[in-house]
């Protein structure tokens, strides 16, 4: 790959990594992926939530997650109607605005929007733009087999953009990372639900959020790093409710929203970026790789409102989550128009009414700017719980 | 009996005139009083969507069907559809998410009923991948009702122009990916009701909806002539009612050839679509020929429709019917020496064809070269239904900036009427029609 090196954090206090990392996460113009490109790197962008990144690396593409960002929408938006989530239009408007640049783009029939992206993006820019069918029916015996064919049919694409020819041994190589980068962000929530009070929501989120357009390694490397200046941050326990944040897993609460929540309580688990971190274990890396890549996404993986499985409930995960967290209470929250989200907070409130888990149901916008009211209403629903 | 005057002032009083409308009122009573019976006797249906509604496996199961977005689409179209809504609403769904998932989640909230009798339990639920909200809706009946779910998760289109065919390497695995599901499919439906497959009924019921989908093809074919014989806004949606409801029957095949007949008929004689006016069945003006892609918002199914055939506008081609059909407009052949590995291919062709239809283009209305000589495109988007209503605007931008057709951009719902705002859309079908009018103007001044 071509590796234009993230260093500007090194030396660096943990709260200036954190601040470095979000203004990155929040500078729409993407300069890193501009400093790849110029230095010849090709850059493959994949809208929300999963995508297998392995095989984009193993061909020497940049894999970039395209998940919306601070835009004013001006230039997309004769290009769609209403009644649609903004990270559709964002999307696109940072695209149009030249921010980010592709050689090859990906969508997903994971919502109704997201599958309209191939076309809307094929008729504006001139490389290919696609879906990538990631199967909704986890629960057939031909899955497997099917989906490892349809990344076979990707890579294929990706070849053609200008990526190298997708060989075993690179794939391997790949998932090697990945899997140590999984690893990392284990840990990380880890300690989120082990020691919340040594690290915030939106703190979690400036770190993990970089895994989206930095090349792997150097992610890697700044987890690495940062790390153990997290589990040594003296920071003192505190007494405050323990809440899991469900509702994040396309388009991103924005991280003054979770920088508000973390005041009043520990969010202590949340499916924000859940696509970052969908295969829950190690893939295997001996047999045939792209196999096994398929596999650990039918076999070994998380749960979120744009994947349909029989053997996954949802409202059954999210209890699971719950508990593996220790969580006393939920956030469901769901971006503004998203129907996915939406139609989920139904299922999951009768689950938590049934379980008699206190919850707030609340809407967001990646781009709001007035985060006054969900503090009341947080801090009235805490005290709320506690009083009861 | 129609008794309606031809362009030439005959008056014309066949049987077949007329015909296709009264025997789909007919069956459609019958559809639904069928339905009821079922539930009156505590029956359990499959519950099916129209696009990849798999009826050709589950007819071979003796289950009741119901099509959910046909009876939600009823409380619309009969003005019950907003206290459906609300209800919804009061159990917790957003006014944000489809209206038919809201409409039925309320009808079931209240036992199954609707504005047209009952619908039975659900003993089975069969999704496809045609719509995302199809798997929210399916799990919702398993949670409300305990029904299990198939899939069927039929590949789409990965980009525009970019369809596997029959014969090449991913036509091979999609195919694969198809059959197996269909197996599975039926392996449940035994479960379910206790039966054996039935493989030479499951032939039978292949080639009833080859006939139908033979028919089908052909009539909308017809309206490349002028006159138009009928409207794809207000006639077709009868038409595609019969073409889910009775698919893969014999009813629906004979229903589709002599609907043929009756079409092929009025082509040949002149006698165009008709309109009811003060009881009557009245030709309706055919002055400019539209094409309409998207969504019908039935809240004001007759009062939309007026907003076009007021200034003389017909639309002859509609991208709904072939959608909403789930394919079989595209006159797909069963192979019933092979039906199981047919079945699986006609599937993924014809669930696959209403997506390409959605998602990228339909040559048929949007290109300048389309069969049915187009005077304009009506682009409709609802807040119902995102699968066909997000590209709509992109498209209409690309066409108007590729010097395409006249276009002209709505958006409403289609069953919520809080969000149909009348004057504001016919002010801007008004404002459509001034601007063709204009451009015949100028065409015949060269």
């Amino acid at each position: 790959m071509t590796a234009i090196p993230f260093t500007s954090w090194q030396g660096k206090s943990l709260n200036e990594i954190f601040a470095l990392c979000r203004e990155l996460q929040e500078d729409p113009t993407y300069p890193t992926v501009k400093a790849w490109r110029a230095a010849g790197g090709k850059v493959l962008g994949h809208f929300q939530v999963y995508f297998p990144e392995e095989i984009a690396y193993a061909c020497g593409m940049l894999p970039v997650r395209i998940r919306g960002g601070q835009a004013d929408g001006v230039e997309a938006s004769q290009h769609f109607g209403s009644y649609l989530c903004s990270i559709l239009k964002t999307s696109l408007d940072l695209a149009l605005c030249k921010h980010i640049e592709l050689d090859l783009f990906v969508t997903h029939p994971i919502c109704d929007g997201a599958r309209n992206l191939a076309g809307i993006w094929g008729r504006n820019f001139p490389y290919k733009s696609q879906v990538l069918h990631l199967p909704q029916n986890p629960n057939s015996a031909g899955t497997v087999s099917f989906l490892r064919a349809e990344y076979r049919r990707l890579a294929g694409d990706i070849e053609a953009a200008g990526g190298r020819p997708l060989t075993d041994e690179a794939l391997k190589r790949s998932l090697a990372l990945y899997n140590r980068s999984r690893t990392l962000m284990r840990e990380l929530y880890r300690i989120r639900r082990d020691e919340p009070w040594k690290l915030a929501a939106d703190e979690s989120l400036a770190l993990v959020g970089m895994a989206g357009f930095l090349p792997r390694e150097e992610f890697n490397r700044l987890l690495e790093a940062v790390l153990p200046m997290i589990a040594g941050r003296p920071a003192r326990e505190q007494d405050k409710m323990r809440v899991v944040f469900e509702g994040g897993f396309c388009e991103l609460p924005p991280f003054d929203l979770l920088q508000a929540v973390s005041r009043s309580c520990f969010v202590v688990d949340d499916d924000v970026y859940i696509g970052l971190r969908w295969l829950t274990e190690d893939v295997d890396i001996e047999g045939d790789p792209l196999a096994n890549l398929a596999a650990a996404y039918i076999e070994k993986s998380s749960y979120s409102p744009v994947q349909h499985d029989n053997d996954k409930p949802r409202e059954k995960m999210l209890l699971k989550r719950l508990r593996a967290a220790r969580g006393e209470a939920v956030i469901l929250a769901a971006a503004k128009m998203c129907e996915p989200g939406l139609d989920e907070q139904v299922a999951y409130s009768k689950e938590l009414d049934r379980e008699g888990v206190p919850y707030f149901v609340s809407e967001f916008e990646e781009n709001q700017t007035t985060f006054d009211d969900i503090s009341i209403q947080m801090e009235t629903f805490l005290e709320n719980v506690m009083f009861n | 009996m129609a008794t309606v005057s031809t362009p030439a002032g005959i008056d014309l009083t066949e049987d077949i005139v007329g015909r296709g409308a009264r025997e789909s009122a007919r069956l459609t009573r019958k559809w639904f009083s069928q339905l009821t019976e079922a539930a009156r006797h505590g029956h359990k249906a499959a519950y099916v969507f129209v696009m990849g509604n798999m009826n050709e496996v589950l007819r071979c199961f003796d289950m009741p069907i119901v099509f959910p977005e046909i009876t939600a689409l009823q409380t619309a179209v009969r003005g019950t559809s907003e206290e459906y809504l609300r209800e919804s609403e009061d159990y917790g769904y957003s006014p944000d998410i489809c209206g038919y998932l809201k409409a039925d989640i309320a009808m079931q909230l209240r036992g199954g009923e609707h504005p047209m009798g009952l619908i039975p339990k659900a003993g089975l639920v069969v999704t496809t991948n045609a719509c995302n909200t199809y798997f929210k809706w399916a799990e919702i009946w398993e949670r409300l009702q305990g029904a299990p779910i198939v899939t069927v998760d039929v590949p789409n289109a990965r980009a525009a122009g970019c369809e596997s065919q029959p014969g090449n390497l991913d036509f091979k695995y999609e195919h694969a990916y198809v059959v197996a599901q269909v197996k599975e499919l039926i392996a449940a439906c035994e479960r379910v009701t206790g039966r054996k497959f039935d493989i030479d009924r499951f032939r039978q019921n292949l080639a009833w909806a080859n006939e139908m989908s033979h028919y089908w093809k052909k009539l909308l074919l017809l309206n490349a002539r002028k006159p138009a014989v009928f409207s794809a806004l207000t006639d077709g949606l009868a038409y595609l009612g019969m073409a889910n409801c009775y698919r893969a029957t014999e009813e629906g095949a004979k229903y589709f050839k002599e609907l043929y007949e009756e079409m092929e008929y009025r082509s040949n004689h002149g006698i165009g679509a008709f309109t009811r006016k003060d009881g009557k069945d009245v030709p309706l003006e055919q002055r400019f020929r539209l094409g309409f892609i998207g969504v019908p918002c039935y809240p004001i199914f007759r009062g939309f429709n007026e907003f076009f055939s007021d200034w003389g506008g017909i639309f002859v081609s509609s991208s709904y019917l072939k959608f909403a059909s789930g394919g079989t407009a595209l006159g797909f052949e069963f192979d019933l020496a092979d039906p199981i590995e047919s079945f699986a291919e006609g599937t993924l062709l014809t669930v696959r064809a209403t997506q390409t239809g959605i998602l990228f283009d339909i040559p048929d209305i949007e290109s300048p070269e389309s069969i049915f000589k187009l005077d304009g495109i009506v682009y409709h988007g609802v807040k119902s239904c995102r699968t066909a209503s997000a590209g709509l605007a992109d498209r209409r931008f690309h066409l108007a900036e590729n010097g395409g057709l006249p276009t002209l951009l709505l958006e409403s719902d289609i069953v919520d009427p809080r969000a149909v705002s009348k004057a504001q859309m016919k002010n801007r079908a008004d404002a459509f029609f001034e601007g063709l009018i204009a451009r015949q103007q100028r065409a015949s001044a060269r």
